[in-house]
């Protein structure tokens, strides 16, 4: 890992610069085009989570701020709605534009702030959110070929709740679609990660958008509970936790509130004995230790056929041993830090409760650095359905194997599970992939392949992964009166 | 309406009939039938040994209905998931057809139909036929779209990547329907249909007041090749047998067409639980054209990815 051994691996470090990004001492939230403080002058502090340094101070907002926004969402709705859908698709585009002129900036603040490697903020967060921004731009004067019917009408102001384990790309997949088709927002960035919200703030203001179109309001989850309460709401768009998630659609039951919600998962990643071990493995590594494992639709079980456990498993080990841990703003970097003390907590506690309940526990030689938040690379095997850590989603570094026979097996366990968000299969067989993808209850299935996201396609899941989709054509449905 | 005459032919007949009967001295007595629900393809009493009195528009009584009870709910809800796995398997073009079928047996107890439509909605005989006949079309409709929605609702996404990327919409499980409290039939099998055409499985809350179409509709579908289990009705008090409903761990989504507000927000609170998919009551004319929004609620969409490889770097330009 990162320790200085002189393996083969043993790299020089590579830092990105961070004098790339001027982070503000304070900021305020963003209402109706200005930056301002909250109404009970209450703050709170960002702090980057790989050293625990303080990166800003925050406003935090409260009831009455997010009032205030909802006003001004609701104020800048009529001009913005009634845009020709030709216009409001320049808006978008030329924000597209400037997140790609400054994603170098965003990919080393979205590093500091989360925590992530750079290697990922460069290369996956940043251009996908540009991406999704130059995606939706183009719908927004062709809403009438979507196929909701011609001349589709926006629902209005739009209260959107979004995690910390993609900042940005999570704000992209929010605003972008709602923005062109004619609603106006108001976003609530996670309290552990509001600074690049605020940066899109002021790419808002350069992209000269008419002032309450968005709106920003950093908090933590009574910010996001008066947000989705707020009478004046129309839609209300949710990305978390299912607990969340479930606390939100009662929240909404009895009003006329349009929701989607986007929450956890328990992904199976199907290797059978024909794949590709050293693919799959790859594809496993990529499944649950891609941004630390914090990612809703990771592929934290890995279910593989019993005939090529060990042979896997020692791979699996074997490339684990070379993943290099530390420093996310250097370029070598594999895995980064725990966006949070907190969530650092929750993971220690569920893999300590998988150790209790007797699954084995493994982790490569691993030197984890003395401040921050970090938490090693960790394998459970003997890990039977009943278990803790084959049943909660974990949301961290952490994958639990477990065996199958047959494809019919393979199938029911990985249905056997509250969430329906993701799986992956590993196989050379075409006919297998398709009979298996086609049994899976699951929104997003990869095959020979894991995580890949893309503007096009729709993301979402079924079961307690949550409600309606995001991405593509099905994405604009959350966002018109259909 | 073409069949009109002959239908007031039949009326005639039976009506001398009677009159013959009258006149021997003798009223021919007609034969009631014990309606029950339809669960798993059954035609069960309620496990609960319970009815109540239903009766036609000026309180003349009708019948006695099953009142189903939350175990007759919970058992419903085990048929439906039994059955949801080979209706959702079958070919679209299979459910269309059994669909299809739905619409011929209606046509034949058309008379039947409109009879209970008539004294469930007291509406005159025409009044009555129009919905039937509205109903019948529904089905029809219905049955056409199994094998088109897929093609209209998914497709191919041009990813940035060599990448195969392809959307299917797949139902969503079981699904709970609070059929529409005024429209006994036509509201019915416009709350229903949908859910099925789709390869869902339904669990069926008749209209309270006016329950009997639904349960004679039960009828038909039994002989209409459509898997038991698929469609299950159940009878009674609306709100009793939709809360456990609402609640239940095994149920995927819930229409709540046939609930008033407060019950409404009752249910929709105890469906978070387990993230049901709900459909909110809204005013419906369901003579209208439907659009294909409850053929969507109740569909989930699959993405599936695969590489595409490459076939070299020089390609080809043909």
């Amino acid at each position: 890992m990162a320790s200085p051994t002189a393996s083969a691996f043993a790299y020089a470090p590579a830092p990105e610069s961070r004098s790339v990004v001027d982070i503000a001492p304070s900021y305020g939230l963003f209402i109706d085009g200005e930056f301002t403080e909250a109404a009970d002058g209450k703050v709170f502090k960002t702090v980057s989570p790989s050293t625990e340094e303080v990166l800003s101070e925050v406003a935090r907002a409260g009831a009455e701020d997010v009032d205030r926004a909802v006003k001004a969402a609701r104020r800048a709705f009529g001009k913005w709605s009634a845009l020709p859908g030709s216009e409001r698709a320049k808006y978008l585009f030329r924000i597209a534009r400037i997140i790609q002129e400054r994603s170098r900036e965003l990919a080393v603040l979205e590093t500091l702030d989360n925590g992530k490697p750079i290697k990922e903020t460069r290369d996956a967060d940043l251009p996908l959110v540009a991406a999704h921004f130059f995606y939706y731009a183009g719908w927004a004067d062709k809403l009438d070929h979507a196929g909701f019917g011609t001349n589709p009408a926006p629902l209005g102001v739009a209260g959107q709740v979004i995690p910390w384990n993609f900042p940005l790309l999570m704000l992209a997949w929010k605003i972008a679609p709602a923005l062109a088709t004619g609603n106006t927002v108001v976003l609530k960035p996670a309290e552990t990660t509001p600074l690049s919200a605020l940066f899109f703030a002021d790419i808002c203001r350069q992209a000269g958008l008419p002032k309450g179109v968005v709106n920003i309001l950093p908090g933590y989850g009574d910010t996001g509970a008066a947000l989705v309460g707020h009478p004046d709401v129309n839609k209300v768009a949710f990305t978390g936790s299912t607990a969340v998630g479930r606390a939100i659609a009662r929240q909404v039951a009895g009003t006329k509130k349009k929701v989607t919600l986007e929450l956890g998962g328990k992904g199976a990643n199907i290797v059978f004995d024909d794949a590709p071990i050293d693919q799959a493995v790859e594809g496993v590594v990529t499944g649950i230790f891609f941004n630390q494992g914090q990612v809703c639709c990771a592929g934290s079980r890995l279910l593989v056929q019993e005939s090529i456990h060990d042979e896997l498993l020692d791979s699996l080990k074997r490339r684990l041993s070379t993943l290099r841990l530390g420093d996310p703003l250097d370029k070598n970097t594999d895995i980064g830090a725990i966006n949070s003390a907190e969530q650092l907590a929750r993971i220690t506690t569920l893999v300590e409760r998988g150790e209790a309940e007797g699954a084995e526990r493994w982790s490569p030689a691993c030197e984890l650095p003395s401040s921050g938040y970090w938490f090693a690379p960790t394998l459970f095997t003997n890990v039977t359905q009943a278990h803790t850590v084959a049943r909660d989603e974990i949301f961290g570094p952490v994958l639990s194997v477990l065996t199958f026979r047959t494809p019919d097996e393979a199938v029911a366990k990985a249905n056997n599970s509250q969430y329906g968000l993701s799986a992956g299969i590993w196989t050379e067989k075409g006919s297998r992939i398709l009979a298996v993808a086609n049994k899976l209850r699951a929104g997003v299935i990869w095959s020979n392949t894991f995580n890949k996201f893309d503007p096009t396609s729709p993301f979402g899941g079924y079961k307690e992964s949550g409600y309606g989709r995001e991405g593509g054509r099905h994405g604009l449905e959350a966002y018109l009166d259909v | 309406m073409s069949d009109k005459p002959k239908k007031s032919d039949k009326t005639e007949k039976a009506g001398k009939a009677e009159k013959r009967a009258a006149q021997a001295g003798q009223q021919r007595l007609s034969v009631f039938k014990t309606y029950k629900l339809y669960v798993g393809g059954k035609f069960p009493r309620s496990e609960s040994g319970r009815v109540y009195e239903v009766t036609d528009s000026k309180g003349k009584w009708l019948a006695n209905a099953p009142r189903a009870s939350r175990k007759d709910a919970r058992d419903a809800v085990v048929a439906a998931r039994k059955a949801f796995g080979g209706w959702s398997g079958a070919t679209a073009y299979n459910r269309g057809q059994v669909l299809y079928r739905v619409a011929e047996m209606l046509e034949g107890r058309k008379g039947q139909f409109v009879h209970e439509v008539a004294d469930a909605e007291g509406l005159s005989r025409s009044g009555a036929a129009e919905q039937v006949e509205a109903t019948i079309d529904r089905w029809v409709w219905y049955a056409g779209w199994t094998d088109k929605i897929a093609q209209v609702v998914g497709g191919g996404n041009p990813v940035a990547g060599p990448f195969f990327n392809l959307s299917t919409p797949e139902p969503t499980g079981v699904v709970t329907v609070l059929a529409p409290q005024e429209s006994s039939f036509l509201g019915l099998v416009s709350v229903l249909a949908p859910v099925i055409a789709t390869g869902n499985t339904a669990v069926v809350i008749a209209s309270e007041r006016s329950p009997l179409p639904a349960l004679s509709l039960g009828e038909v579908l039994a002989t209409s090749d459509l898997p038991g289990g698929v469609v299950n009705i159940l009878t009674g008090g609306t709100a009793e047998i939709a809360a456990p409903l609402a609640a239940h761990q095994d149920v995927n989504a819930i229409d709540l067409a046939g609930a008033d507000a407060a019950l409404a927000k009752e249910l929709e609170i105890a469906a978070a639980d387990n993230l049901k998919r709900v459909v909110r009551p809204r005013p419906v004319d369901y003579f209208a054209p439907p659009g294909i929004e409850r053929l969507t609620a109740f569909l989930e969409t699959k993405t599936v990815w695969h590489p595409t490889g490459a076939l070299g770097a020089s390609g080809s330009s043909y």
